[in-house]
Parts: C-alpha cells; sequence; structure tokens
C-alpha cells in the first residue's frame, strides 16, 4: 500500500486533493505517525479519517494563487518553444538542437497539463499564443524583433524565461512550506534548471559565451543583455543566511564560485512584472 | 579503537556506549530502510568489534537541524569526490570539462562548508568516504559517477524539502538544489548530449515522465543509494 500513490490517483480525479489536506498539515503528520504504529489492515480506516477531515476545509488561497502563477509561467514557455519549433523561421544549426528545444516543450506543455489538473481546470488553455509579444516591443522595442528569425536571439530569451522559472519557483517555496504539493513545486523548479543549464550550453555553443550555471557579474547579470537585467538582479549575492560564502572556513572558494553556487529567489511582484514584458493582455495582477 | 571487551573503560566511554545502543534500538524502531537495518542488525550482532570513536553519524529528522544535517552528509560526499577528481583529473577531459568540474568541486565545498558554519555545534562529524569502485583515470567514469551523485542530489533535496519547517532553511534548500540540478544537466550533456533531463532514466530516482517531474526521494532511500560510497555508520532516526 503506497500513500504517495493514492494521493496521485486521487489527484487524477481531484486535482484539489494537496489543497484540501493542506490546512490538515497536523491531521496528515499525525497520519504518517500513526502509519508506523499501526497494522496495515488498520490503514484503510486511518485514511478514511484523514480524507473526512482534509475535505471538511476551505482551500488555502495561497496555494491556490501559487499554483495559478506557476500556471501562468508554464503557458509562457510552452507557446514559446511552441512558436519557434511551429510557426518561426529560426535555423536550428543541428537536429540536436531543435530536439533538445522539443523536449523542453514537452516538459513545459506536461507542467501546464499539470498544474492545469492540480487547479481542476478542464477547459481549454488561458493563454495561447496570441497572448503573447515575444519580442516584448513595448518594453524592449526592437532588441528581441528577430526572436523567432535568428536563433541567437531565441536563445537569449530562452534563456532569461528558463532562470527566471527557476528563481520564481524558489520564491514561492516558503508559500508551500510542509505541504504535499511542494514536492511537486520543487519537481518542477528542478527540471527548469535543467533546461536553464542546457539552454545556457546551446548558447555556448552557438558563441556566446555562458556558463551552465549563473557566472558572477557585478549586477547579478551574466548574461551581457541589459534588457534581462531585471531577471539576474541579486545573483552577484555571495552572501547566504548571513554567511560570507567567499572563503567560507578559509576555503580557496572565490567571489565567482560564491556567485555561482546558490541560486537566487525572486518575488512574485518581481517575476510578474518581468513575465508581463511578453504578456499582450491577461496581464498578471 | 578501543573495544568493548576490553575490561577496564572510563565512566565517559561508558556513557557513550549505552546512548550509542539507545541510537541504534531507536533507528531499528523507526527506519524504514530494509537494507539498512539488516546490515546495522549485523552490526549490532559483532559486539566484539565496535569501535567506541567511530559509532558514526546520526540524523535525527524529528526538526530542520536533523534535515540539515542530512543535507551536510550529502554535501560532504560530492565535495569529497570532486576534491578526488581534480587531484588528478581524467586525461580524456577537453579544457571545458576540466575548468567546469573545478567550478563544480567548489561549489560543493562552499555548499558543504555552509552546512558546517551553519550548523556549527550541532553538526555531524567529518564522513568517511568510499570510492574504491569509482576508476578515476578513466572520463567515462568520473562522468559516470558524477552523474549519479548530482541526479541523486537533486533527488534528495527536492524529497527532503516537505520535511523543512523554517522558511530561510527551505529556501537555502532551493537555492542550492538548483545549482545541483544544472550540475546534472551540464554531466549529463558531457555522457550524453541532449540527455540533460531525460526523466524515464530519473524514474528510479522518483522522477513521473508524465507529468514531466524530477526526481524525489526520501532520506531513506537516498541514503540507502549513497551507502556504497559512505564509510561511516549513518543512523537515521526520526523519519
Amino acid at each position: 500500500m503506497n500513500i504517495i500513490n493514492i494521493l496521485d490517483e486521487i489527484e487524477k480525479v481531484d486535482g484539489e486533493i494537496y489543497e484540501r489536506l493542506s490546512p490538515r498539515r497536523k491531521a496528515m503528520k499525525d497520519f504518517f505517525n500513526v502509519g508506523k504504529k499501526v497494522s496495515l489492515a488498520a490503514l484503510p480506516l486511518a485514511l478514511g479519517s484523514m480524507f473526512q477531515k482534509a475535505y471538511g476545509q476551505t482551500n488555502p488561497t495561497s496555494v491556490t494563487e501559487v499554483l495559478n502563477f506557476a500556471l501562468a509561467l508554464e503557458y509562457l514557455e510552452y507557446n514559446y518553444y511552441n512558436h519557434a519549433l511551429t510557426n518561426s523561421t529560426i535555423v536550428f544549426p543541428n537536429a540536436a538542437s531543435r530536439t533538445a528545444i522539443e523536449t523542453i516543450r514537452g516538459h513545459e506543455r506536461a507542467h501546464v497539463d499539470l498544474l492545469k489538473g492540480a487547479l481542476n481546470i478542464t477547459g481549454a488553455d488561458a493563454y495561447v499564443d496570441a497572448d503573447f509579444d515575444f519580442t516584448g516591443a513595448a518594453t524592449f522595442g526592437t532588441a528581441f524583433a528577430d526572436v523567432f528569425s535568428n536563433y541567437a536571439t531565441f536563445l537569449k530569451v530562452a534563456i532569461a524565461f528558463e532562470d527566471t522559472g527557476v528563481r520564481a519557483y524558489k520564491g514561492q517555496a516558503g508559500v508551500l512550506k510542509q505541504n504535499a504539493v511542494l514536492t511537486t513545486a520543487l519537481q518542477i523548479h528542478s527540471v527548469e534548471a535543467r533546461h536553464a543549464a542546457h539552454v545556457r550550453q546551446m548558447a555556448a555553443a552557438a558563441g556566446i559565451p555562458l556558463k551552465p550555471w549563473i557566472a558572477y557579474a557585478a549586477n547579478g547579470n551574466d548574461t551581457g543583455i541589459a534588457q534581462v537585467n531585471a531577471v539576474y538582479a541579486g545573483e552577484q549575492s555571495t552572501m547566504q543566511a548571513g554567511v560570507e560564502i567567499t572563503g567560507i572556513n578559509g576555503t580557496a572558494v572565490t567571489q565567482t564560485h560564491a556567485a555561482e553556487c546558490f541560486d537566487e529567489i525572486l518575488n512574485g511582484t518581481t517575476v510578474k512584472t518581468i513575465a508581463n514584458i511578453f504578456i499582450r493582455t491577461k496581464k498578471l495582477a | 579503537m578501543e573495544n568493548l571487551n576490553e575490561p577496564k573503560q572510563d565512566v565517559l566511554n561508558e556513557s557513550t556506549i549505552l546512548e550509542a545502543k539507545l541510537q541504534r534500538r531507536s533507528f531499528l524502531r523507526y527506519a524504514g530502510a530494509g537494507a539498512a537495518v539488516v546490515a546495522l542488525t549485523a552490526a549490532g550482532c559483532r559486539k566484539d568489534r565496535v569501535a567506541i570513536p567511530n559509532m558514526g553519524a546520526t540524523l535525527d529528522f524529528k526538526d530542520d537541524v536533523g534535515v540539515l544535517n542530512y543535507a551536510y552528509a550529502l554535501e560532504q560526499l560530492e565535495a569529497a569526490f570532486y576534491i578526488r577528481v581534480a587531484s588528478a583529473l581524467p586525461s580524456s577531459f577537453t579544457t571545458v570539462q576540466r575548468n567546469y568540474f573545478q567550478d563544480v568541486q567548489f561549489h560543493e565545498i562552499a555548499h558543504r562548508e555552509f552546512f558546517k558554519k551553519a550548523l556549527a555545534g550541532n553538526a555531524i562529524g567529518s564522513l568517511e568516504v568510499d570510492f574504491s569502485s569509482i576508476d578515476f583515470t578513466s572520463g567515462a567514469a568520473v562522468l559516470a559517477a558524477a552523474q549519479t551523485f548530482e541526479d541523486l542530489g537533486v533527488a534528495a533535496y527536492n524529497g527532503a524539502g516537505v520535511r523543512i519547517t523554517n522558511t530561510a532553511n527551505l529556501v537555502i534548500a532551493g537555492q542550492i538544489v538548483s545549482v545541483e540540478a544544472r550540475h546534472a544537466a551540464w554531466v549529463r550533456d558531457q555522457i550524453n548530449p541532449g540527455s540533460f533531463a531525460n526523466l524515464s532514466t530519473l524514474v528510479p530516482f522518483g522522477a513521473n515522465v508524465a507529468g514531466g517531474l524530477d526526481g524525489a526521494l526520501t532520506p531513506d532511500r537516498v541514503l540507502a543509494l549513497a551507502k556504497p560510497f559512505i564509510k561511516t555508520q549513518i543512523n537515521v532516526i526520526n523519519l
């Protein structure tokens, strides 16, 4: 009997199960503790009582808000890659680079579907391609005008989206603390980090010198693209939880290592401001 | 090295032994990891061989200190691996690979030292590692081991996050895990270009392909997978 599988199965029919369970953190914790002491035969009874308690609660709006926020970012990413693959004149340098973008698009689509399910949304996507201006013209003018015709520009914007995504999920972790949905959010978060690392390497292969991790730059932005400064603000930090990482405990850890080895969070307001640059209407509030 | 059969023991050592026995008993009561329990039970039978100064490390998951020590243990393992690699890089490594393994080495050292400093008096001791199964002269073997450590590290942080009760600690874990994921993606691409987030290969680490979800494993499963690389006995309680 696997409790996680059961929750997964319930999630398929009731996407809000984790939200319903979350206010009953204590009940859930109690359940897991009880589970260690009671026999397997007694488990279904204990489970039933936990769910009864869970469904008696109202949804915590903060968790719903985080999931909706995450969904909007996933819509942005999915539509960006989908546009590049289906409606662009981008010349991919080789089959592998196109395949990599297809892989990433697939993950973003999976995240959209997962989050829609978790939010119990069964209808059409709330955001489609036409809702986005991926050149960000209203803010950036013509800087990214060739985003769907120039491979390098396409990669630059992709890197900004992925690095933003990594920071955005991290920034919401506190709201999801000790909630079962946190694990799922973390599992999405690290996939976004893998994407970021790979797209940065695609850029490196295309002559844009970037590391898979965010290297030190005085303003945090190691891409050298001034338009995306806001995406990287604070990434230069070498101080974590009040501890200076450079040369920590007498080691040879440099300022660059120190900045690279911890990614920084980005608060929801900043992420929304960044995302809204690329959203025509239905801007994130 | 002292052992239990020695006739004369001072009071301090005796109390240490009693505590150790108690830890073992509570571990056996709480731990769900079958393999670890078996190994420990076997160790418990060999009373004449128990070394007093080397009772191992105890991870008590009753609070954040235990979770952070768990992270500290894993960062010790990773740092030790990369230090060993950097001491004699495989001759097949490219310049970029040499540079990035150097980078990663210092990232992991920084993570290890961060936890050591943050935990201060609550930190577990230094772990003794066992890399005898890794051929450090082979680029392929080093990359394969690095991939395992990074993917396992990601799954470990992802699986342990929900246990953290303090927001600042949770944020720190999040700040580290995405860097581990960047390492994992890069190392994977060195072995098999395009495999940076091949989730189907990460299913044994708890990945979910349909959901586009990375690995996530509970500490008992992570420690069972890490066990072949750690000589020091790790006791887990209150998991």
